[in-house]
């Protein structure tokens, strides 16, 4: 009896050994990463840096420009995709069946699409908009191939937050004699909020974080870009650019990275902020 | 129009001598007569598949106007489905077939001039779970006002406070109207959700099962709410808990699957299905040695 106890205990101690070492390793890499960017960026991050223009291919300077290439770029791919999307999830969730074949279909083609690597999208972007559809290397080329990377992303989980809703709520509103519109903009999306904002999230970090498919597409021209149709260069590009083609460009590549995590961490803040807030004010309204 | 069940209720009471209890476990008896019966849904030859399966096979019954109906029969035997046919959100069921007719105020409601929006509203409905939106008190009330088209201030808020009066959870909420209806407990957001079908101003009031998933004190509040509604609105309840339509209901209809399909195996006064049931399988079912 002792020793089944003994033995028990010995496994319930091995079993928690092993989630902690797992949590904390998780925790560390984060930690070893944010670190090393802090120690080899911090110095060099100044308000200058911000909105002044790089100079000497990146060497000197600032990340002015690049970071309103990043916001533009960013921009035309959420006017894109979050309307396609969310339209997509909605007449997926509500207005057909689960087990529909059309349903089946565009979901199964979206997981398809999920799992195809940036570089074919950017080289499809750069044969659909730059080449076919004449955009060049441009900012809007690289906005709308973001675009079609983040519909599965919005289109899954705006979807899935749907059908999350209990259909009591439906079949209540329904019998209510209320309208399948006003149930969808009065009850469903609202009480989806919170997956429409992870699935926004989820989307602006990747967009941001891109690299592969804005190298064919929006280009890497630094200077600072007059329209859309202009090439700029995005964050996740000048890192790349700064730490594989320019010598001596470490530091400052360092400090760019830096900026890109922090504005990620501050989305995720603000998104989730925004999503408890949505809720809140739907209720005691 | 009907002797009123609020007196047999009271009755009750005072044999038990305690309140709580007297709802729950009080004697089996049959609920009031109600005179001068007028059918108001007549429902005829209803039978209801969902795919290749049947649910109901060839029901036909009047339900009388201002009087309570009880459904009883065990699980599964088409209940639900027959009520849920009554205000056509069997539309809403894939794969869901309805033949047979059924007839409101004489009006058939497959008729394809029948809006079915307005039907809803005319035909309450409180499922067996509470379900309040997740928005305020306030707002679960005025949502379907303004769907159909009642949106000035001034006109909701007098009905918003007459329909809980009506339920008896004014004077419980009417401080915190614009509070989450969520945080309610289980049986005043049940008279919640009673008094937003109140609120459209319905002639019928479909209840599936409204005390099942409430405690004996709630349960007991809803039912007595629900006698008092009667003859007011035209109201058929689906109800597992026999003593509960003995006490409340002026009509019951035992349902019994057959085959595979449910089927209505008698209709009548409450009493008279209670207390001298023409049928074998009801007597059995009303005196507990089936179901």
């Amino acid at each position: 009896m002792a020793t089944l106890k003994s033995i028990h205990a010995c496994r319930d101690r091995f079993a928690q050994f092993a989630i902690y070492t797992a949590a904390f390793m998780v925790c560390a890499a984060f930690v070893w990463i944010l670190s090393d960017l802090v120690l080899g960026g911090a110095a060099h991050l100044s308000w200058d840096f911000l909105v002044d223009s790089p100079r000497d291919a990146g060497r000197a300077g600032g990340i002015g420009p690049i970071l309103v290439s990043t916001g533009l770029v960013l921009m035309v791919a959420l006017m894109a995709a979050l309307p396609l999307g969310w339209t997509t999830a909605v007449l997926l969730a509500e207005y057909i069946s689960a087990d529909s074949s059309f349903g089946y279909a565009v979901r199964y083609s979206l997981h398809v699409l999920a799992c195809v690597p940036s570089i074919v999208f950017g080289l499809f972007g750069n044969a659909f908009f730059s080449i076919y559809l004449d955009m060049g290397f441009s900012i809007l080329s690289g906005g709308l191939t973001l675009a079609c990377m983040l519909l599965p992303i919005l289109i899954s989980t705006a979807d899935a937050g749907l059908r999350a809703v209990p259909d009591t709520y439906r079949l209540s509103a329904a019998a209510l004699g209320m309208s399948r519109t006003t149930t969808l903009f009065r009850l469903l999306l609202p009480a989806a909020s919170p997956s429409l904002a992870a699935g926004l999230l989820l989307g602006t970090g990747r967009a941001v974080a891109e690299t592969a498919a804005l190298l064919f597409t929006s280009g890497y021209v630094d200077r600072m870009p007059g329209s859309l149709l202009d090439s700029g260069r995005t964050l996740s590009i000048h890192i790349f650019d700064l730490s594989m083609n320019i010598p001596g460009g470490d530091a400052r590549a360092h400090a760019s990275a830096l900026v890109l995590i922090t504005a990620l961490l501050l989305l995720n803040v603000a998104a989730m902020r925004l999503a408890a807030g949505w809720q809140r004010r739907r209720i005691t309204e | 129009m009907c002797p009123g069940p609020r007196q047999a209720m009271s009755e009750q009471k005072q044999m038990a001598g305690e309140d709580n209890i007297a709802y729950t476990l009080g004697p089996m008896q049959a609920g009031p007569i109600c005179c001068d019966p007028q059918p108001l849904i007549q429902v005829e030859d209803l039978s209801l598949h969902y795919g290749a399966k049947a649910a109901l096979d060839r029901v036909t019954l009047d339900i009388h106007r201002g009087c309570i109906t009880a459904l009883i029969g065990p699980s599964g035997c088409g209940k639900t489905s027959f009520l849920l046919s009554i205000n056509r959100l069997t539309d809403l069921i894939p794969g869901c077939r309805i033949t047979g007719r059924i007839r409101i105020d004489g009006r058939d409601i497959h008729d394809p001039l029948c809006d079915v929006q307005t039907l809803r509203r005319r035909i309450g409905m409180v499922f067996q779970k509470p379900i309040p939106f997740p928005l305020s008190i306030h707002r679960n009330i005025e949502l379907p006002l303004h769907e159909h088209g009642i949106t000035r201030r001034a006109d909701t808020g007098p009905i918003i406070e007459q329909v809980l009066q009506d339920v008896g959870l004014w004077n419980e909420v009417h401080d915190r109207l614009h509070s989450p209806a969520l945080r309610l407990s289980g049986g005043q957001q049940q008279r919640l959700c009673i008094a937003r079908a109140l609120a459209l101003n319905p002639h019928i009031l479909l209840m599936d099962e409204p005390c099942s998933a409430l405690d004996p004190l709630a349960s007991g509040i809803v039912e007595d709410l629900i006698s008092r509604l009667s003859g007011r609105y035209t109201i058929v309840i689906v109800t597992h808990n026999l003593a509960q339509a003995g006490r409340i209901a002026n009509y019951a209809a035992f349902f019994w699957t057959k085959g595979q399909a449910g089927q209505l195996v008698e209709f009548g006064r409450c009493r008279q299905i209670f207390e001298s049931p023409s049928h074998e399988l009801t007597a059995a079912y009303v005196n507990g040695v089936r179901g």
